[in-house]
């Protein structure tokens, strides 16, 4: 084993993309301001002076445009990484990512395929108000054709873009901003790791916390907390949410027979409808409760802290309904 | 509409021009048996047809190589019969079946022949713009001196996706040749209600894109134009932008009634008819004869007969298949 080091999700993103440039000649950013900016996250700086300005190109406000344009390059051979600055635009390239990039390999019958990885920022948390704090997971999670990963840890910070390169199929890679400063501890050598199954993050017996992207650190420092008063939980980090993976999370709730799922998003037709679906269909009758869920309130996202906060769960609001769960 | 009178015309061979006669004649042939057993049920879904736009199809595609990459719209059978898609396979694809050039997953308006560089049949208007500039773009990076030519009508020019396009293209200084088949209408609506400026040929330089026009209904002009369109851009690398002005004599689709225009105006254009023009100008040439145009015909004729008797006889994919390529087959992850 070697070595833990302790760095930010940023750096852990940076040092991903300066891996992926420096192995593969094929592969090039694309994206606005990740060139002299130095990324709207500094996700992407000292990379053009590194690189140069054919590997990371700056690229005018036409999501649609470079976006496609990336399918189109991964279309004709080349490895790209599309940044789109975050989740709150891709709307304008949603276009590309649905029309062209989930359907051209099916629809030609297997002839074509889009290797194209496409990273946008997203989350909630910076009071940015409503129009810059969507949760839009489910969206793209609802495509197939489509690889959607979720980077809720440092270790997928670290090594989902350098899986997602390796993908024949595009990807969608959501880095949750609210996190870019956070530090954390991952294996010296970390690098690649699977992108097809989800991940127990932490093993218990109680109760399964099933969650992804920020929902991962903070359903851990929950289960801290419940585990001084004597609640041992498990937390499933679904990580893939397109394939969705179902064997973790099916044989968590097997073993726990109790279920919340937490995630940012609004609660209709969202992720975890998906996965309390699921569950209901094939892990019913391992179920000692019904499943719960801790989603974003129905709300466009509000500017003030405490209604902010008010709109997404915290960890306060996991710790009380587990809870709740547990000692009816 | 202005147009510059067609340039000495390209010295033809008699093979040549027989080849490209037939390739129109083809063409043609093709789309009206198609609307013939459209009617018949055989096709379904959208069927869109080039009828009277086969001189741009044609006189394009001769200027381009192998190696050179094709994008086009759901109105692509023609450009696919000019790239060299088998007749075979395209008929196939329309009615859905397996030996179809994309299976039969996409039908009429998603040809796809990668054996042919022909990507594809795009059904959403100017959505693959963007991906013609890609490619492009992957050519440029990979040190590859092939173009990319990306099919696309007036309609398609009030797109976002249009503008974003030619600037990345102009920005990137790329080789894609932006080929604008301004048939006058976009489904129903006439340029004239769609676009603020109508010559549509200012839209280039006002994005420093070096731009042409072609009368469309003319081959040797098409020819002309194309191929100094296709040198500029093997030349510099540099998008070219090119608009075709033409006319399709058949409706939009087959779900289309046409209130939108006058009959007459239709005749009108039909007296320009690429087809016997071009024949006119072969025979006064004294680069074919009757007897041979007759032969091609005939030709022409059993390769559509034999498309349809491939497609009749062809098999449907298995329901166990549906959910093939949604991901690759290529090395899992
Ligand atoms: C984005 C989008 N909007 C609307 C349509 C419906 N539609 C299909 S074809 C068409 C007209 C396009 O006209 P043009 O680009 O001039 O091409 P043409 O059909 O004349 O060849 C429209 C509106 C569509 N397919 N895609």
């Amino acid at each position: 084993m070697s070595q833990e080091i302790r760095l930010t999700y940023r750096e852990a993103l940076k040092s991903a993309i300066r891996e992926a440039l420096l192995k593969d000649e094929k592969v090039f950013l694309m994206g606005e301001d990740v060139g002299h900016y130095g990324g709207a996250f500094a996700v992407s700086k000292g990379l053009l002076q590194e690189f140069g300005p054919d590997r990371i190109m700056d690229v005018p406000l036409s999501e649609s445009g470079f976006t496609g344009a990336g399918i189109g390059a991964a279309l004709a051979g080349m490895r790209p990484i599309v940044e789109i600055m975050t989740i709150n635009f891709s709307l304008l390239a949603m276009d590309q990512i649905f029309n062209n990039a989930a359907t051209l390999s099916h629809m030609s019958g297997g002839q074509v395929n889009v290797p194209v990885v496409i990273r946008m920022g997203c989350g909630i948390g910076r009071q940015l108000a409503a129009q810059h704090s969507h949760s839009w997971e489910p969206f793209f999670a609802h495509v197939p054709g489509l690889i959607v990963l979720s980077v809720g840890t440092h270790e997928d910070a670290r090594g989902m873009l350098l899986s997602a390169l390796e993908s024949p199929d595009p990807v969608i890679l959501f880095e949750y901003t609210s996190m870019l400063n956070l530090e954390g501890s991952i294996p010296g050598d970390a690098g690649k790791v699977d992108i097809q199954k989800a991940k127990i993050r932490r093993e218990g017996k109680d109760l399964s916390l099933i969650t992804y992207g920020t929902g991962v650190y903070k359903c851990l420092e929950a289960a801290d907390l419940l585990a001084k008063e004597g609640m041992d939980v498990e937390v499933v980090d679904l990580r893939v949410l397109r394939p969705l993976e179902e064997d973790t999370f099916l044989q968590s709730v097997a073993k726990t027979h109790r279920a919340l799922i937490v995630e940012d998003a609004w609660k209709s037709v969202s992720i975890s409808s998906e996965v309390s679906s699921r569950i209901m269909e094939k892990a019913f009758f391992e179920l000692d409760l019904p499943v719960e869920r801790l989603c974003g309130v129905e709300v466009p996202i509000p500017y003030p802290k405490h209604l902010e906060d008010a709109s997404v769960p915290q960890v306060q609001d996991i710790v009380s309904r587990v809870k709740k769960m547990l000692k009816p | 509409m202005r147009l510059n009178k067609s340039n000495p015309a390209p010295s033809l061979t008699k093979a040549e021009g027989l080849r490209l006669l037939h390739q129109m004649t083809l063409i043609r042939r093709f789309e009206e048996k198609s609307a013939e057993v459209y009617t018949e049920t055989k096709i379904r879904g959208f069927l869109h047809l080039c009828v009277g736009e086969e001189a741009v199809a044609v006189g394009v595609s001769q200027a381009l190589q192998e190696e050179d990459y094709v994008l086009s719209t759901y109105r692509e059978h023609g450009h696919a019969l000019a790239r060299g898609v088998e007749p075979k396979s395209i008929m196939a694809e329309m009615y859905g079946r397996l030996e179809g050039c994309s299976r039969g997953r996409g039908g009429s308006m998603h040809l796809f022949d990668s054996s042919k560089n022909f990507f594809g049949g795009n059904a959403i208007v100017g959505g693959h713009l963007p991906l013609s500039v890609g490619m492009a773009l992957a050519s440029k990076k990979q040190g590859k001196k092939n173009v990319t030519c990306c099919f696309f009508g007036e309609g398609a020019a009030a797109e976002g996706e249009f503008h974003e396009s030619l600037n990345l293209a102009a920005l990137w200084q790329i080789p894609v040749l932006f080929l604008c088949e301004n048939n006058l209408y976009a489904m129903g609506t006439a340029l004239k209600f769609t676009h603020s400026e109508q010559h549509l040929e200012k839209k280039g330089p006002a994005y420093g894109i070096e731009t042409d026009v072609a009368n469309g209904m003319d081959l040797l002009d098409v020819m002309t134009k194309v191929q100094k369109a296709v040198a500029y851009i093997r030349e510099t690398g540099k998008p070219y932008f090119l608009v075709c002005y033409t006319y399709r004599f058949r409706a939009h689709s087959m779900f289309d009634a046409e209130l939108y225009r006058e009959k007459s105006e239709v005749e009108e254009w039909k007296k320009k008819d690429p087809i016997p023009q071009f024949k006119a100008f072969l025979l006064k040439e004294k680069l074919i004869t009757e007897k041979v145009i007759e032969a091609m015909e005939a030709e022409a004729e059993r390769q559509v007969q034999e498309a349809i008797d491939f497609a009749e006889n062809g098999s449907w994919e298995k329901v166990e298949e549906l959910d093939r390529f949604v991901y690759s087959e290529k090395a899992a992850i």
